[in-house]
This record gives C-alpha cells, structure tokens and sequence, in this order.
C-alpha cells in the first residue's frame, strides 16, 4: 500500500532505529558496508524522518552524517561547480557562485520554505529521488555529475544515469553520494516551476540550457520534473528546437513532441492530461527565460 | 545519549534517546511550550527553533543533533523583559488572531531581524512562506514583518 499523510501513523514519534554518528567519511562507509540495505544516511532529514513518521520507511540503523567535517562546501574548481554532500538549498542561496547557474539558482529560490532549504541538502534531494526533485532537472542541463563512494572506492556517474525511478537510483546499498558536480558552461539557463504555491512539490517543471546565435537556438538541452517516474532529459524535444528561432510560431510546434517523450501519472496535485499539455509550455517558458537571459529581444 | 547544548543562553544537559525529536525534549524535558507541534512533517512551521542562529523545524529534527549546539526558543529571546521588535510589531499589528502559528512567526522574524538588513513585501512573503497561519491572517503578520523589517 502507498503510505499518505492519510494513514500516517503518528507525526509526534519516530520509530526506534540503531544510530550511529560516524566522525569520518570512512567510518561512515564501513558502517554502510556492515549495515547493508536495513540503513540509512540521515543528512537534512526533511523526506527521511518524514518518511519514517508516515510509515513509508523504516529503517532499523541510521546513520548520521552530519558531525562528519568537510562534506559541507560550494567550490568551483578545474572547471566545475563542486557540492559537497551536506551543503544545504541555504547555502547554495548565500552563495555567489550559484549565479553561474541561473537555472539551480531558479529552483533554490522556489523550493520550500525557508526552513527547509536551511535543513534540507541538495545530494539528499537526489537521493530521495523523486520525479518532481526541484534540483533535478537545472542539473540534468547542465550535464552534472555525481560522486559515489564506498569503502571500495569511488565511482562517477552522469546524473542522466543516476535516476531509475520513483525513489530509485543506481546507487548499490554500501554506496553515498559526496558531491554533485557541475560543468561551467558559457550558454545561458532558466528553470520554471508550477505548483499551487511555491512550498507545494511540483506540477510539472522544465529546464533549459542553450547556446542562441542572434535568435536562433543552437546547443540546447532539455530538462523536466513530475512529469515521468524519473527526472527527464528530453532529448527528442532538444533535436526538433535545435536551428529554430524564438518568438517563431513553429517553435511550439516543434514542441508537440514533449507530448510524447513524457509520461506522466494522475495524483493529487494534477492530472495526467494536464502535465502533458502543460510540459511544451514550459519548456517553451524557460527557452523564452533563457534567451531573455542571454540578453536576446523577443521579435 | 547524553546531550549538551546551550538553551536559551543556558548550558544544559539531557539524556535522550536516538529517536527522540528535538521538538519533544523542548516541550516535555525544558517546559518550552511556546514550540508548537503543528503538522508534524514539516509544511506548517509552528515548531521552528534556531539552532546556531539558523531556523530549523524541531518536529524534524533528532534531539541528538543539538549536542554541542546552541538553541533559542521565544522564550529566550526577551531583552531583560522587553520584547523583540518582532514581537512588537505583531502586538501593534494584530498580527496574531488565535496564535498557535505565531512562535513559529516570531522565530522566523528574528532570524530576517539578526541578518541587520532590509526586506521587501516581495522578500517578506516569501521567506514566510514555510510558516502556515490557519486563521489566514497574514495580512496583519506581512504588515507586522514589514515594520520590523523593511
């Protein structure tokens, strides 16, 4: 049965856990390796111990990872933007380099209140995984990648191949992720977002990274939210706009196909239909977003 | 576990369990009744605390994460007996009709106040927009905030 806010259990106590309070990313990842798949990381805490109230989850060891030092930082570096695991949706809005990516500075400013955003981390909001994670699609754009690690080391992988579903990614049950990190481009960038109010998850979203040459869109990639069981890059969509102009009434006509490229489900927050009429206007907002951005002139 | 954290200005000690939210050991161990237990899962914000000057929920927070930390609740907050211009201002506003959201307001505020900076309506609204009031009187509260703050 799904868990809902309807049938949680009791929002007053947590379900009793082992917990562990590693002081080293290394005792971390023992521990990890030794739990299996009964543990979890508590970072933010904002969908875990939600989660652990309603039900949904139950993990019998958490392992915090809060008192371990040097996870938490925004730098950038050899070309990339690096977040560390414990950076905070906060810090990210108090930081200067977060400017560089007008789309991720797009979702900071829209997700949450600010109680969350000064809880919440961004590795914890992909690692929840969910379809309508505000940080997803700004950094599918941008081509990000994240850092897993073991105690048998580390791997990287695309953030395109991190998500396999709701709540599922291709993270092994021994691995965490320590940084996000994100290529500085030159294109401009925009992400938009629709829900009832900004505190709500999303109806859909898209996000749009492009290169224009006077009004005619060149590199272009293509991002959306909620609107399929995982974040989605819309490759189909990024090829039928590519060489079109904005403000060219056959740009939203090449922008049927995100019709079909989405897949979206009917739950509280919307319908099916409505996320997929709505997604090509989006996409075709943030393009709009972007090429302003880009100092461009609607015709 | 055994904790230790400055509460209010005062070093205190607590024995808590793993499990144990901050928001319980406030109210039950401390006597803090000013922290409200709204939703639970973090959309109302009645149960915001600073922790390290920083407003977090204390209905999602384990008591255990504060060792070592500072804590301030409303009841921390007079100025030998006075009150914060946050405060001030809801009490001039009525920005308060049956007050249950209004700790979770008043912490907030205090925050924005601490940053020793000016806010617009824009800016005001949306950075209360963690904070539910059921009595939907906000007009009061963004004029209470704008006062103390713009």
């Amino acid at each position: 049965m799904k868990p809902s806010i309807l049938n949680s259990l009791n929002t007053h106590i947590l379900p009793r856990f082992e917990y562990f309070e590693p002081k080293s990313l290394g005792e971390a990842l023992e521990l990890l390796d030794k739990l299996g798949p009964e543990a979890r990381i508590l970072a933010g805490g904002t969908d875990l111990l939600v989660k652990m109230k309603t039900g949904a989850l139950r993990p019998r060891y958490l392992i915090n990872i809060k008192r371990i030092s040097g996870l938490r930082y925004i730098r950038v570096e050899e070309g990339y933007l690096r977040i560390g695991a414990l950076t905070t949706w906060n810090d990210l809005e108090e930081s200067p380099e977060t400017a560089l990516f007008p789309a991720l500075l797009d979702a900071v400013k829209q997700m949450g209140g600010l109680q969350i955003r000064v809880m919440a981390t961004i590795a914890g909001n992909l690692c929840n995984a969910s379809p309508a994670a505000d940080s997803a699609p700004p950094l599918l754009v941008y081509d990000a990648e994240v850092v897993l690690a073991s105690v048998k080391g580390v791997r990287v992988v695309r953030l395109e191949e991190f998500f396999t579903g709701p709540g599922r990614t291709v993270m092994r049950e021994n691995e965490m992720l320590v940084e996000v990190k994100v290529p500085l481009r030159k294109g401009s960038s925009a992400f938009v977002k629709l829900a009832r109010t900004s505190m709500d998850l999303a109806i859909a979203s898209a996000a749009v990274y492009a290169e224009f040459e006077g009004d005619v869109v060149r590199d272009v990639k293509i991002a959306l939210g909620s609107v399929a069981p995982r974040p989605l890059r819309a490759r189909r969509a990024e090829t039928a706009v590519r060489g079109l102009r904005i403000g060219d009434p056959s740009l939203m006509d090449a922008l049927q196909v995100v019709k079909e490229e989405v897949s979206p489900i009917t739950d509280v927050r919307s319908t099916a239909w409505y996320r997929r009429e709505v997604s090509k206007v989006l996409v075709h907002d943030a393009l709009v977003k972007s090429f302003e951005r880009a100092g461009g002139v609607r015709a | 576990m055994r904790i230790s954290f400055k509460l209010n200005g005062r070093h205190v000690e607590a024995d808590v369990e793993p499990n144990e939210l901050l928001i319980n050991v406030l109210r039950e161990r401390f006597g803090l009744t000013s922290v409200k237990y709204g939703c639970g899962i973090g959309e109302c914000g009645a149960c915001t605390v600073l922790v390290d000057g920083r407003p977090v929920l204390s209905c999602l927070t384990l008591a255990v994460d504060v060792n070592g930390r500072e804590v301030t609740t409303v009841e921390g907050l007079d100025r030998e007996g006075g009150l914060t211009p946050i405060q001030r201002a809801l009490m001039e506003e009525g920005g308060i009709q049956c007050g249950y959201c209004t700790p979770g307001f008043v912490m907030v505020g205090e925050y924005l106040y601490r940053k020793n900076r000016r806010y617009s309506e824009e800016e005001i609204r949306s950075l209360i927009r963690g904070n539910l009031c059921r009595c939907t009187g906000y007009v009061n509260i963004v004029k209470a905030f704008k006062k103390a703050l713009g």
